[in-house]
């Protein structure tokens, strides 16, 4: 009953969002989660679902520059709040995380990757010259299945010597 | 045609066809040869094998056929081609295999097999065509092949100053008759073999570049979600479906099995159609509680009727006549695979064929249950692997695949399934529970003269591994097992078995050294060293490679010398490989934490270093995260955890920092998606009961007397 209640009360509408400095007009469901809207409307698609209630991360994006967990926040909510996707980080994907990434190997199934970016990315910008508790303290908020963390750690540090 | 005489169609296309064929024994089809083309050289492109193309353009394409879940394979196999065809790394595009069986073999990720299983096809399909380089730039020079040398992509010939790249004599070189044998390479001559090789995918993950199975989109696609029944043993009554079919951008809502397909054209629209769905289930078998597999567990560890797997001397004898008993029970819960990236799979079921694409680790096995859906024959449907978001186990079973095959086959038109969280988490397969029996007898002297292990699985077949340590260390020995079936799905876990008995049998070793008055490492080195004077039975591991990293994590942690800090030891022999470790727990503010963990591994040669070292870390990090956190519960048959909220996965600020030594012994490499995870369990448990005083028996630590009060 509650579901058809909420049911009744979403409704399409027409948004115009910008994300990575490009104007998107969409027409979806006004409860539809900024992921979807990305992934399936627009076709940006570097941006991943991992749990649907911002408990993981992976979804990470930015919203007028701060991390935000698209899975949880509707598109009626983005307003004309600037969305930043990993696809948008940087021109040429040379962002000092993105380098640092690929400098210290990061990865094994990579498939956080994209949000443990994103939220760093975020961070550093609020604090360029973060101490190791800093950055353990923001990160948890990302899962890693993988157990990558160390060299997510690790990254963090390197982009944040290389950055002035 | 069948897989065998396509076989044997591929091997008489090369022969007669005028293309290339190796002539040694590739052990079945892996690396058989590819007939070259005239299309391909035509584009200037010379296939030398199954594996490896060399473009005029100096471009060195390798396949990669075994699915990448994480473990890294994308980048060794490729580096394994790439060292003994002395390529220039930077030159080297690698490309993930379809499934082919015409082409490869064991294209299967899981029980960490594939590197000692394709070790040699890979160095021989570079040998080979490095072979046939060399001969090329011989013919061209006209020069003995013997006066010439091989280097980062070129071969050379030292006597005249002269060199070609590879490209230049590619086509030359792939019309060449293949040698029947091949020298390779002398290890000490490894040049890539050894070194860090960065992920091959790694600027494609930074960028967010699509590579997923999620990520996977075809124009007129559909979205499809599968509503489950809710508990294990209930099953499809009847569905109601005439509000979801109306809800915006649903296409269809079908039914098979005991599963109900909503089908649309967005993720969203799809998941809040489903919510509408009205379903009535009945009950098909037992709705199975924790509660209940308490009992059980018990009332079987005692009543059951046990398969007896290995039994060496007089048991009974041993337990009358011994000086002291040391009985332990241990239980570890059910646990979700949870990679991170949710079951997803692409189907399009045509009327004169199938085409599967997404994350699975055993492509073979998709394919075979399309099939047997669709009854299209297997060399109608093909399979692409995507790269994969973990899999951990999971992604070895076929029921997101079966799902996509049904919803398009039923729907006809080309389908992706997408699980939620709570699908991923609530919809099977889990890593069964389990529990353990052990009993010790001790003589005076404190030496182990009896052991037996009693295990209770569900769906398990044989919770134990009868002939890992201590078996051939003890003279008088019982494993045996029982195992209660469950309508709840379980399949192999990473470490299958190993995850939770190395755990239960390392920890419990550290209960009979301390009865025994031994330090804990000394009482296992004795062991083996008994074993190697006087095995009692069959001893199915390598002693000395066993003792080597007991000796090396002994060594690098210090062990015994570090003041204030608590150490625990743990030691497995499995998937071929072998893993010592310490784990040190230190007092923060007066409670106990997990600092450190130190790993000696012998997985013999270590083939890429960056993804070896992490496999290592992540295997401990993964174990340590489930030993403590790792719980999933039932109640009623529905599982009572269903995201991340309720079921704990570790994070950045509960993780030991990991440090990591290999063995170098030059011995033929295995694998290490899986060994460095079992041990890690007692290592922490052990080092707990140092800091604590109190025994881990029972995971998720958490949960444990030593933790109240700790969060």
């Amino acid at each position: 009953m509650l579901n058809e209640f909420k049911q009744k009360f979403s409704k399409m509408a027409k948004y115009n969002l910008t994300v990575n400095k490009k104007s998107y007009p969409v027409e979806v469901a006004d409860d539809t989660p900024l992921l979807w809207v990305l992934r399936d409307s627009i076709g940006l698609l570097g941006t991943k679902f991992g749990c649907g209630m911002a408990q993981c991360g992976a979804c990470t994006v930015h919203l007028d520059g701060t991390a935000v967990r698209s899975c949880v926040l509707p598109v009626s909510a983005v307003g004309n709040a600037e969305v930043t996707t990993i696809e948008g980080l940087s021109e040429k994907g040379d962002h000092p995380l993105q380098e640092a990434w690929c400098e210290v190997d990061v990865a094994q199934c990579g498939y956080c990757q994209a949000g443990q970016i994103m939220t760093a990315a975020a961070f550093l910008k609020d604090n360029p010259k973060p101490t190791e508790q800093e950055i353990v303290d923001t990160m948890s908020g990302n899962i890693c299945r993988c157990g990558t963390y160390h060299r997510i750690r690790e990254a963090i540090q390197v982009a944040a010597s290389k950055t002035h | 045609m069948t897989t065998s005489s396509r076989r044997e169609f591929m091997k008489a296309a090369a022969l007669t066809g005028g293309g290339l064929f190796l002539g040694f024994n590739w052990n079945h089809a892996e690396a058989s040869p590819v007939v070259v083309s005239g299309e391909n050289i035509a584009n200037g492109l010379a296939d030398f094998n199954s594996y490896l193309s060399i473009g005029t353009d100096n471009s060195i394409t390798i396949v990669s056929p075994n699915p990448e879940i994480g473990q890294g394979i994308k980048t060794a196999f490729p580096l394994v081609v790439a060292e003994e065809l002395d390529a220039d790394w930077s030159k080297v595009k690698t490309v993930q295999g379809a499934l082919d069986n015409s082409k490869f073999e064991r294209q299967v990720t899981g029980g960490s097999g594939a590197v000692p299983h394709s070790w040699d096809r890979l160095r021989k399909a570079g040998a080979t065509a490095r072979y046939l380089l060399i001969g090329a730039a011989a013919k061209q020079w006209k020069v003995p092949a013997s006066e010439c040398t091989t280097d980062t992509g070129k071969v050379f010939h030292k006597a005249s100053g002269r060199s070609l790249p590879y490209g230049d004599l590619a086509i030359a070189a792939s019309k060449l008759e293949a040698p029947k044998e091949v020298t390779l390479k002398d290890p000490k001559d490894f040049k890539l073999i050894g070194t860090e090789v960065a992920n091959v995918d790694n600027h494609n993950i930074a960028t967010g570049k699509p590579m997923f199975g999620i990520d996977f989109h075809r124009d007129g696609m559909l979205i499809a979600q599968i509503q489950r029944p809710k508990a294990f043993g209930l099953k499809l009554k009847s569905v109601d479906a005439v509000a979801a079919k109306k809800m915006p951008g649903i296409v269809d809502v079908v039914t098979f099995e005991n599963s109900v397909a909503v089908v649309g054209k967005s993720t969203w629209e799809v998941k809040k159609a489903r919510e509408v769905l009205n379903i009535e289930y009945e009950k098909g078998a037992d709705l199975e509680s924790s509660a209940d597999h308490d009992r059980i567990f018990k009332d079987l560890l005692v009543n059951g009727q046990p398969k007896v797997h290995r039994k060496e001397g007089d048991i009974q004898a041993a337990f009358e006549e011994a000086d002291k008993i040391i009985t332990a029970e241990y239980q570890c819960p059910f646990l979700a695979h949870s990679p991170l990236e949710p079951m997803n799979f692409f189907a399009h079921v045509r009327a004169d064929g199938v085409e599967l694409i997404g994350p699975t680790q055993t492509p073979d096995r998709a394919r075979g249950e399309a099939s047997k859906i669709t009854g299209i024959p297997a060399d109608k449907i093909t399979v692409e692997m995507t790269r994969q978001g973990g899999g951990f186990g999971r992604r070895l079973a076929a029921d997101y695949v079966r799902e996509a095959v049904f919803v398009s086959k039923l729907v006809k038109a080309p389908v992706k399934v997408i699980w939620t969280r709570e699908d991923d988490m609530t919809g099977g397969t889990y890593r069964p529970a389990v529990r353990y029996r052990f009993e010790a007898a001790l003589n005076r002297a404190g030496d182990m003269v009896g052991y037996k292990l009693r295990g209770v699985g569900m769906n398990a077949g044989n919770p134990t591994r009868e002939d890992n340590f201590p078996s051939g260390a003890v003279p008088n020995l019982l494993i045996d097992s029982v195992d209660h079936p469950s309508p709840i799905t379980t399949g192999p876990w990473r470490a299958p078995i190993t995850n939770f008995l190395a755990y239960a049998e390392q920890a419990f070793l550290d209960e009979v050294a301390e009865a025994a008055g031994k330090d804990p490492v000394q009482f296992r080195i004795e062991l083996l060293e008994n074993a190697k004077a006087k095995p009692y039975g069959e001893v199915k591991y390598d002693i000395d490679r066993m003792l080597a990293v007991i000796r090396l994590a002994a060594e690098k942690s210090q062990w015994g010398k570090k003041k204030g800090v608590h150490q625990g030891f743990s030691v497995y022999f499995s998937h071929r490989s072998y893993v010592a470790q310490v784990g040190e727990v230190v007092a923060v503010s007066g409670a106990p934490v997990l600092k450190n963990v130190i790993a000696a591994v012998d997985c013999g040669i270590v083939v890429n270093k960056g993804g070896s070292l992490q496999q290592v870390r992540g295997g401990v990090v993964d174990g340590t995260g489930h030993a403590m956190y790792g719980n999933l519960t039932f109640k009623d048959g529905a599982p009572q955890q269903n995201n991340f909220d309720g079921f704990r996965i570790i994070r950045m600020n509960e993780i030991p920092e990991v440090d990591v030594h290999f063995v170098d012994n030059g011995i033929a490499p295995t694998g290490l998606g899986e060994p460095a995870l079992p041990p890690t369990g007692a290592a922490v448990a052990n080092a707990f009961y140092k800091a604590t005083g109190k025994r881990l028996r029972n995971q998720p630590f958490i949960l444990e007397e030593a933790f109240k009060g700790i969060s």
